[in-house]
């Protein structure tokens, strides 16, 4: 029984590829932002660390893919392993500067950082395209069979493989020994030293973990739209990214899923009627999630199946 | 080891212009029973801070088991044998009283940072945890709930099981029956007395029979400072000790 609530999403990703094969773009999308906020769970949810910076690491790992196709290195695999090497190390250096100080002072340092680097990638239009983007990004087939097609369904598989393999990676992490350590800090980071946790160094680990997933969810988004703009660093992303997160629910990574594919098809519904009725609904949703729904979807699903699908 | 498990010199600690812990030198034992008293405000949870590293000293030295440990950060002096249970409950309200003694042997046992298998891979670090558990009598009953649910004594009992999941040389207790209900807080004296005769033990406490019963050794702190240290009989008839708690609690008895 719990094995088929885990086969679950999967099997409605599945099912989508058939049922939708027009619309394989915007499941791509959802794929990535979903993986996009599984890295904002397991440094939000998980560890505690507020952030309003994360887009910078997958920004990072979307140039850093599309950089590398562009000049001549578009193999995808290894082109993720860069990606995600490039936002780990980015995040290593940046994490003492996010954990020194207070929890309002790093979400400062988080945004700070991430406007400076969007700010950077602008000026930086010899390398990075500027504000046009960064073009001729020439992607090698996956596994060097599959080529990225026109109707986007590689591109669709592909994401997906990815995010299947990452998310359980993930509750792996979160089950284990040093998941329970990130629990333990963020649910009273008083008693944890107290009990030999050297809290500095786990919260780092986790920082730089959760960049690097950012930092892959940026590099499939270069690699599966063959382009790189700006707005892979912007500040909404990272907003929409935590909004996703909250939406679906902290702490289960399930809710990272369920967040992502509700906001992405609900904005691409809703804009597609009028962008201001977006912003207002989103604006509602917000409300009526502070005041009522404490857990997100997540948490509402839990409460319908109260031997849920989650944990 | 046979110098004294834990051991501080003009150990100092100032808020300010104000000096909560002033020039405290104390020794404790290996394997003592060592008690701590004094009245409110004495400086006596701050006391406790310094020794743990929960926040530096303003002057003076700790030293743990015969290494100097003042500069060492908390989690450090755990790893060395020092814990510590707080005054306020510090636990984990989200965990389930059985998952956090697994989080503490887990990080005892030096598996913290594992982070490729799940912990129910791992059913030593769990058999540890009920051991640990049934060690202070945690009934069986609440080990899977929500921490931050349970009773106020069952509370206690937690805060005194993580400290022993550290395999501690030195444990250092403040006032573990605080804020419990009298009718729940003969488990917890229970645990107290019952707790590893080869662990030094560092009592905290306001309740002058449990004091006298426990303790083979008491420093009484005021304004701070060291008032008074000895056995227990002498720091009964000492008339400083007296005035001190003037008017607010009988000393010892009999
Ligand atoms: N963080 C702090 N900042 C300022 N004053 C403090 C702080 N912690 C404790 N104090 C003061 O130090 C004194 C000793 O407090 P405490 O160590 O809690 O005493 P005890 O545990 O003996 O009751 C008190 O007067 C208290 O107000
Ligand atoms: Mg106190």
């Amino acid at each position: 029984m719990r094995v088929l609530l885990h086969a679950v999403p999967w099997l409605a990703a599945i099912a989508a590829y058939f049922l939708m094969p027009e619309r394989l773009p915007l499941l791509s999308s959802i794929a990535i932002a979903a993986l996009f906020t599984v890295s904002l769970d397991l440094i939000v949810g998980y560890a505690g660390v507020v952030t309003l910076g994360q887009a910078a690491f997958f920004g990072a790992g979307a140039y850093t893919a599309g950089l590398l196709a562009q000049n001549g290195w578009g193999e995808p695999l290894s082109g993720l392993l860069a990606a995600a090497a490039v936002a780990a190390v980015l995040g290593l250096v940046t994490a003492p500067l996010v954990l020194r100080s207070g929890a309002l002072a790093g979400l400062m340092v988080t945004l700070g950082l991430g406007l400076m680097l969007y700010e950077a990638a602008n000026k930086a239009a010899a390398i990075t395209g500027g504000a046009d983007g960064l073009q001729g990004v020439e992607v090698w087939p996956v596994l060097g069979v599959f080529r990225f097609d026109l109707y986007g369904q590689t591109a669709y598989l592909y994401s997906l493989a990815v995010l299947f393999v990452l998310f359980w990676l993930a509750k792996l992490i979160v089950a284990s020994p040093y998941g329970l350590s990130l629990r333990g800090i963020n649910g009273n980071p008083r008693r944890a030293p107290a009990l030999g946790v050297p809290v500095k160094t786990r919260l780092t680990v986790a920082y730089a973990l959760a960049a690097a997933y950012a930092g892959v969810a940026g590099a499939l988004l270069a690699q599966t739209t063959a382009f790189v703009s700006l707005d892979a660093l912007s500040f909404q992303r990272s907003a929409d990214g935590l909004l996703m997160l909250v939406l679906g629910g902290l702490g289960s990574l399930y809710g990272a899923l369920i967040g992502a594919a509700a906001f992405t098809l609900a904005h691409h519904a809703l804009s597609e009627a009028s962008p201001i009725f977006w912003q207002f609904w989103l604006g509602i949703a917000l409300i009526a999630l502070a005041l009522y729904g404490r857990g997100g979807l997540m948490g509402l699903l839990r409460k319908l199946m109260p031997r849920g699908a989650g944990s | 080891m046979s110098g004294p498990a834990l051991q501080t010199q003009g150990l100092t600690r100032r808020f300010g212009a104000f000096t909560a812990v002033d020039k405290v030198s104390l020794s404790v034992a290996a394997g003592a029973r060592h008690a701590l008293i004094g009245p409110n405000g004495a400086g006596k949870t701050t006391f406790v801070n310094l020794l743990s590293g929960a926040i530096p000293a303003t002057a003076g030295s700790v030293a743990l088991l015969g290494e100097d440990v003042t500069a060492a950060p908390q989690h450090a002096r755990v790893r060395r044998g020092l814990a510590r249970t707080f005054q306020v409950n510090q636990l984990f309200a989200e965990l389930s009283p059985r998952e956090a003694v697994v989080l503490a042997v887990s990080e005892r046992a030096g598996a913290g940072g594992t982070w490729w298998r799940p912990v129910s891979s791992m059913p030593a670090l769990r058999r540890e945890a009920d051991a640990l558990l049934d060690l202070v009598r945690f009934p069986i009953a609440g080990r899977d709930g929500r921490t931050g649910s349970l009773a106020y004594g069952r509370q206690r009992l937690l805060e005194i099981a993580l400290a022993l999941a550290m395999k501690p040389r030195v444990l250092l207790l403040d006032e573990p029956a605080a804020g419990v209900p009298p009718a729940e807080s003969r488990e917890v004296l229970e645990a107290v007395s019952a707790l590893p005769r080869d662990v030094a033990v560092l009592l905290i406490e306001h309740d002058m029979d449990l004091v006298f019963r426990f303790a083979e050794r008491i420093t009484v702190l005021a304004q701070g400072a060291v008032l008074a240290d000895g056995e227990p009989g002498a720091i009964a008839r000492d008339p400083r000790v007296k005035e001190a708690y003037l008017g607010t609690m009988e000393i010892g008895h009999g």
